[in-house]
């Protein structure tokens, strides 16, 4: 079994907005396409283009269809990758101590020449956001681009995931979760950002940003003053429209 | 285990070279940055520099790699061995392909030009290919936009001188309430997304009206589900809405539209709707500070909208007062259309009552001065902050360009086009329909046409058509079936060379578009026709088909010579002005592609074959006085060629690299973009940014810039004059006619204001046979057939069940696993069937293309694409059910000839599973063989 380090400095992790993502997958693939080149073995696929596909990602959206009682049907789109857990029960169940979480930056990372590939830990995590590699036996999982953020090869602004980077609509931030000041943190203050499970006591740094409510019309009484008709005969209409253009 | 963590490297290298391009996994143009290790790709990702996608890149922009290793991709010349539609070909050199390609074509030069058919997909070359063609002197060419969008951008041209997309978009900084109307996941992909991160920073409001509630629409505050096809009455609804309460910019109506202008309304007059105009022929607006009629831009003249005016005994009236009157009436009224939209009232109200609000209690005004093609100087600018886009949910009905008008009506009335928070032009636009070429349709034996094809007819005198009214092009665009058909109408090619109606031809030359497949109405019918043999000759009835695709698409094997392109990464490309460039509302942009990486096989870019055939043929302009190649390849011509003195197909760096625009060529150019990030912009100056086109600043600015020759102010057309030239021919007037049986159809459809009509295809059927609606919609991680040969997004989106609203879900008791028949009055489909709620109730749908024939882009023949994806397409047929009146009425717009691909009604039934989703097809050979069993793609060590 493998030890939490007592504390971390920081909490890198995500904060995800689901009122704004339109489900485009371009974060699952900026993740694949980053991962794959990256940090340990590259992220196979399995019958790329056979009967049936699979491979591994580390970094999945999901999409949820919710029916309100007296509203139209909406869709979610759900966002799911580690949550890099403070209290994170893939490291514990660990056997070789491959599974860590960094003390620096809570970042929760596989060492992959110690991973004997049990696949303990993707039971133990109850988000399910660990994928074991077909082809290099080993487990893998989001390192939060930990080979990205430091990385001084990259322009400073680039030091960012790449899903970050990369989503369209701007829907994914990246920062340090232990400061209350930062701007991740500042965003699920105002936004009344939402662990997930949280009856789990896992205790995951990633938040998400809950859906505005939707298809709240306005009642028609309330919008009545701004259709207030001009006139109510097709003369009427025309002296309306003369008294309109001699005010121009 | 006590706490312990490796050292990790932390600054592993990106790449050794990192090289900027554009990508091309589908049309949006994104800037892309291409890390590559060793000569070869290890990841790409958006150009932070880039004005399209500013950094970011969506699924498909970051999948490009498995693009550029696709087992699919061709690998060298084919020459047909088999029957066609095996798949069976040999490899040729290029030498053998392109001279039988020369030997089928030369002789067609000589004798008959229209003969050779040449139409391109999705094409980002049409000024090159365009004029090839036109070099060539055939006049039937065209690019895909008739089965595409062409609706959305003859509309927008002729309406107010510009479309959604390229060449304008939402004010996305100062808008305060977006209206999306039948927007899906695409065109343009990335800006729409920021855009809608942009609008949802600010806490803007976001109302999609739209069948289906997934993507944009998920993520709307307000959903309006509308029954298709019905968006136009639920705008002119809105119309009526905003006259009634007076909530229209009168002021912007009367300075910058036709809303003034004086139409005849003497029924016995044969100028009846035409415009009361001078001897110069300027239209003629009634001033209000004297009540006379004045030239429309005559300095300082206050244009009225309250008065008529009688001449020669003959009344006119405004524009204003017409469209009013027509609005006005209770036909649409919300009440009157609630049901058939499939939106109640006072939803309808609502939604008119937030249009008012916000367009003019929550007005913006901009201190930028700026003064008018009248002369007068205005020291503001009014923003009313309503900002709309649409695109092909509106347009891909036979109703779709007067529903496209309906909305830019809408628009209009609101004073929102070209102020601040609307809708903002992007150059080379605003450009007026008129300032548009006519159609050029005249072929000569040995000779080119006499200028372009494409353009908009202004009357029946522009008309594509010979002396005795029949069409001259064999997609019968620009004829009386469709006058206005701006993009032509690549969905009919096929189906009337087949037919020999109008006329035979003899070469079939496609570029990237797949015909045999999902590109096509009626699939299996449309290979049928690729594959009849004419009793007579023993021939193809279509003899001789040319493709080019850079893949093993399914309209590779129903080709007899194929031109291997190379993929996005290994070619030239300009994305220019003079075709559909990459311009922004403050900025005009284009862009290059250039080869980051070399071609690992026998491929060349389909633009660098083209000139070498253009040169081989001797076409002008691709040979030079003694004969010899004028162009080496596309790099080439793309620095050097010149369509008017000095104005070439990239504006930046031209003569001696300091020249915008203007200047003479420069044989540094393609290397001063690729130096500069591969892109180039122009920013427009403040004072020139807003009210574009009358604005004399912006006019100055774009003559300067090349885009234009002179200042060309306008008037926006609420009524659409040229229309009105169509109906009065069909009424009889004048000397071009149409034939009999069209005249009443001409009547209704070219009505020169807005209107809304059934769509066809309903209104001939029963429609208790066929109750529901069945669309496609294109998936954000898939471009149309390309996504499923990329190992990675088929991961996303390798199946389509058909989705069903829970009314007939329950109804029929349907279960996960099930399957269903759907039936069309064209045919049937047996396939998966899933249940969604957040739909309207009266449509079934699924997501587009991700349905392939088996052996086609190298998949195994068992992939779900092949045997559980599908297509709607076989239940749709480029006409309409037989009336009985002896004639095949097209199931396109009568005004366009767009395809109406979204009119389709369907029925739904359980039905036990078949095997495999029907009709099956038999496997094609591939010609490139199948994938590999895994992947593990690293670059580096």
């Amino acid at each position: 079994m493998t030890c939490l380090p007592a504390r971390t400095d920081r909490k890198l992790g995500l904060v995800i907005d689901l009122d704004t993502c339109v489900g485009c997958q371009a974060c699952v693939v900026a993740c694949k396409g980053w991962n794959t080149e990256n940090y340990g073995a590259p992220l196979s696929d399995q019958d790329p283009y056979g009967p049936d596909p699979s491979g591994t990602f580390l970094n999945r959206v999901h999409t949820y269809e919710i029916t309100p009682e007296n509203a139209p049907a909406q869709i979610v789109h759900f966002p799911k990758s580690c949550l890099h857990c403070d209290d994170a029960p893939c490291v514990t169940v660990c056997p070789t101590g491959a599974s860590y979480k960094r003390a620096e930056d809570g970042i929760v990372l596989v060492n992959e020449s110690d991973c004997i590939g049990c696949g303990l830990c993707a039971w133990a995590c109850p988000y399910g956001a660990r994928e074991m590699d077909a082809t290099a036996r080993v487990m893998k999982k989001c390192t939060l681009c930990v080979d990205r953020i430091y990385n001084e090869n990259l322009a400073e602004e680039d030091r960012e995931p790449a899903c970050v980077r990369t989503c369209p609509t701007g829907a994914r931030h990246f920062g340090d979760l232990a400061d209350p000041d930062s701007a991740v943190s500042r965003l699920v203050a105002d936004r009344a950002g939402l662990d997930l499970m949280p009856d789990l006591g896992t205790k995951p740094v990633n938040k998400y940003l809950p859906p505005r409510p939707r298809d709240r019309w306005e009642d028609a009484s309330v919008l009545a003053p701004f259709l207030e008709p001009v006139a109510d005969s097709p003369q009427g209409f025309l002296g309306w429209l003369d008294r309109a253009l001699e005010r121009l | 285990m006590a706490h312990q963590q490796p050292t990790l490297d932390l600054s592993p290298p990106i790449g050794d070279a990192t090289h900027k391009t554009t990508c091309y996994m589908c049309a949006c143009r994104c800037g892309i940055d291409v890390h590559l290790k060793g000569g070869r790709v290890a990841y790409i990702e958006g150009n932070r520099d880039h004005p399209v996608n500013k950094g970011v890149l969506c699924a498909k922009g970051s999948a490009g790699i498995m693009q550029v290793n696709a087992p699919s991709r061709l690998r060298a010349p084919l020459r047909r061995v088999g029957p066609r539609g095996s798949g069976q070909f040999e490899e040729i050199s290029w030498d053998e392909a392109l001279q039988t390609a020369v030997d089928w074509m030369a002789p067609l030069r000589a004798t008959a030009p229209e003969k050779l058919a040449f139409f391109t997909g999705r094409d980002q070359s049409q000024s090159l290919t365009g004029w090839w063609a036109q070099m060539f002197g055939t006049p039937n060419y065209a690019a895909h936009g008739g089965f595409c969008s062409v609706n959305m951008a003859a509309a927008g041209i002729a309406t107010m001188g510009g479309a959604f997309w390229e060449f304008g978009q939402p004010d996305w900084e100062r808008a305060r309430l977006l209206l999306l109307f039948g927007v899906a996941e695409d065109h343009d992909s990335n800006p729409i997304k920021i855009g809608i991160g942009q609008l949802k920073d600010r806490g803007a409001r976001i109302i999609g009206i739209n069948p289906i509630r997934t993507g944009y629409n998920a993520v709307a505050d307000d959903w309006i589900g509308i029954t298709p096809g019905t968006d136009g009455l639920l705008i002119l609804s809105l119309v009526h809405c905003l006259l009634q309460a007076g909530k229209v910019d009168l002021d912007y109506l009367a300075r910058w539209t036709n809303a003034p202008l004086l139409v005849n309304e003497d029924p016995k007059s044969p100028d009846r709707g035409l415009f009361l105009r001078d001897a110069a022929g300027k239209p003629l607006v009634l001033d209000r500070r004297t009540g006379l009629p004045v030239a429309f831009d005559a300095p300082g003249v206050k244009p009225g909208l309250a008065h008529g005016y009688r001449r020669a005994g003959i009344t006119h009236r405004p524009v204003f007062q017409i469209l009013a009157d027509r609005y006005l009436s209770p036909d649409y009224a919300p009440e009157t259309v609630a049901d058939r939209c499939g939106v109640p009232a006072p939803r309808i109200r609502a939604l008119a009552a937030e249009l008012a609000h916000v367009a003019f209690d929550q007005a913006i005004e901009i201190a930028e001065p700026w003064t008018d093609f009248r002369g007068e100087r205005h020291e503001t600018v009014t923003g009313r902050p309503v900002a709309m886009h649409a695109m092909r949910g509106i347009s891909a009905h036979s109703n779709g360009f007067q529903t496209a008008r309906a909305l830019h009506l809408l628009q209009i009335l609101l004073g929102t086009v070209e102020t601040p928070g609307g809708f903002r032009f992007k150059p080379p636009c605003p450009k007026p329909m008129e300032a548009q070429p006519r159609p050029n349709a005249r072929a000569t034996p040995g000779q080119p046409l006499k200028g372009p094809h494409l353009g908009f007819p202004l009357g029946p005198e522009d008309l594509a058509v010979d002396a005795a009214g029949r069409p001259l092009r064999i997609d019968k665009a620009f004829s009386w079936e469709n006058p206005l058909s701006a993009h032509g109408l690549m969905h009919m090619v096929i189906a009337n060379a087949h037919a020999g109606d109008p006329y035979r031809i003899d070469t079939l030359f496609l570029y990237m578009a797949n015909m045999a497949w999902n590109s096509s109405m009626g699939t299996e019918r449309v290979t049928r026709m690729l594959t009849d043999i004419d009793p007579d000759t023993g021939e193809y009835v279509i003899p001789r088909i040319i493709y080019s695709d850079a893949y093993s698409s399914e309209m590779v094997a129903y080709a007899d010579l194929i031109l291997p392109d190379t993929t996005y990464l290994e070619r030239h490309d300009c994305i220019s002005l003079l075709d559909r460039p990459i311009s922004e509302a403050d900025a005009a942009g284009d862009a290059i592609r250039w080869p980051v990486v070399e071609p690992d096989r026998d491929v060349r870019g389909f633009q660098s074959v083209l000139i070498d055939l253009g040169a081989r043929l001797g076409l002008p302009g691709f040979v030079t006085d003694d004969g010899r190649p004028a162009y080496a390849d596309y790099a080439d011509y793309i620095q050097r060629h010149e369509r008017r003195p000095g104005i070439g197909p990239l504006m930046g760096f031209r003569g001696d690299g300091t020249d915008t625009g203007r200047g003479a060529p420069n044989g540094d150019q393609i290397a001063r973009y690729i130096d500069n990030g591969g892109v180039f912009t122009h920013h427009i100056p403040t004072g020139a940014r807003f009210m574009k086109p009358w604005n004399a600043a912006y006019q100055d600015w774009a003559i300067a810039l090349g885009l234009q020759d002179r200042r060309q102010p306008y008037l926006f057309n609420l009524w659409l004059e040229p229309l009105r030239r169509f109906q009065r021919a069909a009424e009889g007037q004048g000397d071009h006619q149409p034939p009999d049986h069209l005249r009443a159809r001409l009547v209704a459809a070219m009505d020169p204001l807005p209107h809304w009509s059934e769509p066809l295809e309903q209104a001939a059927i029963d429609q208790s046979d066929y109750p529901l609606h069945a669309l496609t919609q294109r998936p954000m991680a898939m471009y149309h057939s390309w996504g499923s040969q990329n190992a990675w997004l088929r991961q996303i989106h390798g199946e389509n069940p058909l989705y069903l609203p829970t009314a007939v879900w329950e109804a029929q008791g349907f279960a996960e696993g099930d399957w269903a028949r759907v039936t069309s009055p064209h045919g049937e489909i047996v396939v998966p069937v899933a249940h969604m709620a957040a739909l309207n109730p009266h449509t079934v749908w699924t997501w587009n293309a991700i349905g392939k024939r088996k052996g086609a882009w190298a998949l195994d023949p068992r992939a779900p694409e092949a045997t559980r994806g599908f297509l709607l397409n076989h239940l749709i047929h480029e006409l309409l059910p037989p009336r009985g009146d002896g004639h095949r009425w097209a199931n396109s717009d009568p005004v366009t000839g767009q395809a109406a691909w979204f009119d389709l009604r369907v029925r739904v039934e359980k039905a036990p599973a078949p095997q495999e989703s029907q009709p099956a097809f038999p496997p094609l050979a591939s010609p490139v063989g199948q994938g590999p069993a895994t992947l593990a793609w690293k670059i580096g060590p």
